[in-house]
């Protein structure tokens, strides 16, 4: 399946991330939150202006800014899929 | 030693290397292998159905329809209770002052006390007191469990999710509007707490507009003014829910000026884009009620009791003596007034009024009760239970709808306290914003009040 | 003697309120990460020692990313207090476990606390303290700050540690052979700089990870030991009231 970035998915939508192309302290930030290639996350809010957007990860809610997200791909996962880190 | 010391730091550089997002990549990965495999074996997950609040509660408070609404709502009535709520409290308290204070005058009395004794202990300092206490108090023990019912729910962090994008317009950091919430407690407090924001240039725009908030020193005469002069030709329920609309539409003033001066700033002196941002939003939790409130109630009449002793006491007794020192005809207090008055006018203000701002330096709590002393010539407060006689000395200082308004908006957005310039040296240490700090907002009170009484008066609106 | 015991964890774990706990005092508290931004202390009597806590900022890593981070790092490796406690979320463990780990690289004496454990009841997560403290090589406590279950358990545990009677064999994070190796390499040469006084294989680890804030940090304390110290300066009474 393709992936793309995942401000681009729709809500209720289970990602596995296959790539953070972020660099430098945003990285680092983003690999503690659990934004970790292999991990799986949910798209769960969209903010009212559509702009950030609360992803699950590792059981928290995060929000993130389509700067970041953009540079974020994932794929969709079928439903019921085990959550596994690369 | 010395030696060996800059020897061991060689060594050290020696061993230092560039790194690589690869390595740290690594390393963070291994980390969540080893995680995985320890909670895999340690912790259970039971399919146990989450509960309503976790999966629905967000899809309403943050959604597109009602996100904002629930927004303005939720502020409309913390500030709609808050204001209902205080009145009675306010007046009892009150009349417990002025009874105190007729058992003071008899003890005055009989032991003979001299005039000024009399005028700078009970009249200065006892009724300076006083004010401070039955006016703040009330309504910031209202107010603020409110708000630490909604900050322990969890609401706070979804504000800031709502209104991110707007921050993100204005070059700013979405966690500005955290900060901005700990300044409706207290700026100098919200200062440290710009701490949350990584980005040095996007925390120094909040800490420059987070005076836009009204902290719990501002509240009150925010309130008591658009009781007396906005809601003026309505009374009882009415007069309440007037109040509240004209209260919470400075408080959306203040918002729109942070932004506008945050988009500014980011044009201008702090250029630049935003920063990365992550905002963690942490599940909902009902809060201990009782517990909550209590507390919240104490520390904040402990908060409003302590600094009416430290400053609001110490400052009335100096406006006393200020106003009784005579030089010629008239007061060292009426001489400044009279100093300051064309300047004053010229932005809807008098004399008086900017200078109880000016003396209020240390602490905005003290601005109302220097304006009254300072009105009433003698230096003296009117007693505290006379709140409803305030109307009328206002009017009598030719006060107009205008001038409540403009001291409303002159409050709202003048300089910070000086516990709070203090705070913003401590943790900028750097004198150009500091400096920054004091005259930035000081400007824009200026400007937006001199706009608004010009127009006004040129209208013929007053 | 009083022992000093830091408080750190991800944001928003219950710190604050575990910290309330302990003392008496009333830090601020409230639902959402960032509340903490100062260090605060206050002392904690149990039956046969004095604790001195010391509450920090919460962070997601111990990596220099931020202030915040350093500000809990420098804490744990400069000041070296006698136990740390490490607080995390049981809803949310896989996470905060990260941070734990971090900690035991840096330190034998760490009892991990499991908190928000009510929480983590309802939705139906149950963590086994045996196994869990098994694998860490560290005491684990399960806990509810503000439900105050487990305290008790918790101060016999600090108690215990000061006392001698634990021995701790911290969980170590294995990584890539190569890394290892380099790990190797530097330790022994890491151990002629800072005697027993620095970790040394965590520290080989931030050299090689080119964390150039701790660089400095380390520069500053091998001239002078005790000035790392004033960097942080602990919380105002009494001048600051949040909301
Ligand atoms: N249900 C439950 N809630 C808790 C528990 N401990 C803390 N809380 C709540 O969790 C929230 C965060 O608590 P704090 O003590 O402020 O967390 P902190 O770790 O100090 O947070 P930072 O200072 O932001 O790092 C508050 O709303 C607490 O009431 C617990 O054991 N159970
Ligand atoms: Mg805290």
């Amino acid at each position: 399946m393709e992936s793309k970035p995942i401000y681009q998915f729709h809500k209720g939508d289970r990602l596995e991330i296959t790539s953070v192309q972020v660099e430098g302290v945003m990285r680092r930030r983003l690999l503690d939150l659990g934004f970790v290639r292999g991990a799986v996350i949910d798209v769960v809010q969209k903010s009212p202006l559509g702009d950030p957007i609360a992803f699950r990860v590792f059981n928290t809610s995060i929000a993130l800014r389509r700067e970041e997200s953009s540079l974020i791909h994932a794929v969709k996962m079928e439903e019921d899929s085990e959550v596994k880190v690369q | 030693m010395e030696h060996s010391a800059e020897k061991k730091i060689e060594q050290l550089d020696h061993l230092f290397q560039e790194g690589s997002d690869d390595l740290r990549d690594h390393i963070v990965s291994s980390i969540y292998q080893s995680t995985q495999g320890l909670t895999k074996e340690a912790v259970q997950y039971s399919p146990k159905k989450a509960s309503w609040l976790d999966t629905n509660l967000d899809q309403i408070l943050t959604s597109r329809m009602f996100g904002f609404p629930i927004m303005l709502a939720m502020l409309a009535v913390v500030i709609y209770l808050t204001i209902a709520g205080a009145n009675y409290p306010g007046i009892v308290i009150a009349e417990a002052f002025a009874r105190v204070e007729d058992g003071l005058t008899a003890v005055f009395q009989w032991v003979h006390a001299p005039d000024w004794l009399y005028g700078i202990l009970v009249e200065g300092l006892y009724r300076g007191t006083s004010w401070v206490v039955s006016v703040m108090l009330p309504p910031m023990a209202i107010f603020f469990p409110m708000f630490a019912l909604l900050e322990n729910f969890g609401y706070l962090p979804r504000v800031a999710f709502n209104l991110d994008r707007f921050f993100k317009k204005s070059g700013a950091h979405g966690k500005q509007s955290l900060t901005m919430a700990m300044g409706f407690g207290c700026n100098a407090a919200a200062i440290m707490s710009t701490r949350i924001v990584e980005s040095p240039r996007e925390r120094m725009l909040a800490i420059l507009t987070n005076n836009f908030v009204p902290c719990n020193g501002r509240w009150p005469l925010i309130i008591v003014l658009a009781g007396l002069f906005m809601a003026a030709g309505f009374s009882g329920g009415m007069n309440t829910f007037i109040s509240a609309g004209v209260v919470v539409g400075i408080v959306l003033f203040g918002v729109v000026m942070t932004l506008f001066v945050s988009w500014a700033l980011s044009k201008t002196l702090l250029r630049g884009v935003p920063s990365h941002y992550t905002l963690e939003l942490p599940p909902y939790r009902k809060p201990k009620f009782w517990n909550t409130i209590v507390r919240a109630t104490l520390d904040k009449s402990w908060f409003v009791l302590k600094r009416a002793v430290i400053i609001a006491a110490p400052a009335s007794l100096i406006t006393w003596i200020l106003a009784n020192i005579m030089v010629g005809d008239l007061s060292v207090l009426e001489h400044i007034a009279a100093f300051l008055d064309p300047f004053a006018h010229a932005i809807g203000l008098d004399g008086f009024i900017l200078m109880a701002f000016i003396l209020g330096f240390p602490a905005n709590e003290i601005v109302l009760p220097i304006l009254l002393m300072g009105y009433l010539a003698t230096g003296s407060m009117i007693e505290v239970e006379n709140l409803h006689d305030l109307k009328q000395i206002f009017l009598d200082h030719g006060w107009t709808w205008l001038t409540a308004l403009n001291m409303m908006l002159f409050s709202l957005l003048h300089y910070p306290c000086g516990t709070t310039m203090l705070n913003i040296w401590k943790e900028t240490k750097s004198p150009k914003w500091t400096f920054t700090a004091f005259a930035l907002p000081t400007a824009i009170a200026i400007v937006v009040t001199f706009i608004i009484a010009q127009t006004v008066i040129a209208l013929g609106l007053v | 003697m009083s022992h000093r015991v830091a408080l750190a964890g991800n944001p928003n774990t219950g710190k604050s309120t575990l910290f309330n706990l302990l003392t008496g005092l009333r830090q601020h508290t409230g639902n959402w990460p960032g509340k903490t931004v100062v260090r605060a202390e206050g002392e904690l009597r149990t039956d046969n020692h004095t604790f001195q806590i010391i509450d920090l900022p919460g962070t997601y890593s111990l990596y220099s990313n931020s202030a915040d981070e350093e500000v809990a790092r420098d804490y744990i490796i400069f000041e070296k207090p006698d136990i740390t406690l490490v607080v995390v979320d049981a809803t949310s463990l896989e996470r905060n476990l990260n941070l734990a780990l971090q900690v035991l690289e840096m330190t034998k004496n760490v009892i991990v606390c499991v908190n928000l454990i009510d929480e983590a009841r309802r939705k139906g997560i149950t963590v086994d303290k045996k196994e869990l403290s098994r694998r860490l090589g560290v005491p684990v406590v399960l806990l509810s700050a503000r439900e105050k279950i487990g305290v008790i358990q918790l101060m016999k545990t600090m108690d215990q540690m000061v006392d001698g009677k634990i021995s701790t064999d911290p969980y170590l994070i294995p990584y890539e052979e190569e890394v290892e190796k380099k790990i190797e390499e530097m330790e022994p040469r890491i151990k002629e700089i800072f005697g027993d006084s620095m970790p040394s294989r965590w520290l080989a680890l931030r050299l090689l990870d080119g964390d150039k804030n701790l660089l400095q940090a380390l520069k500053t304390y091998i001239r002078d030991p005790q000035s790392v110290e004033i960097k942080h300066e602990p919380a105002q009474g009494g001048c600051c009231h949040g909301a």
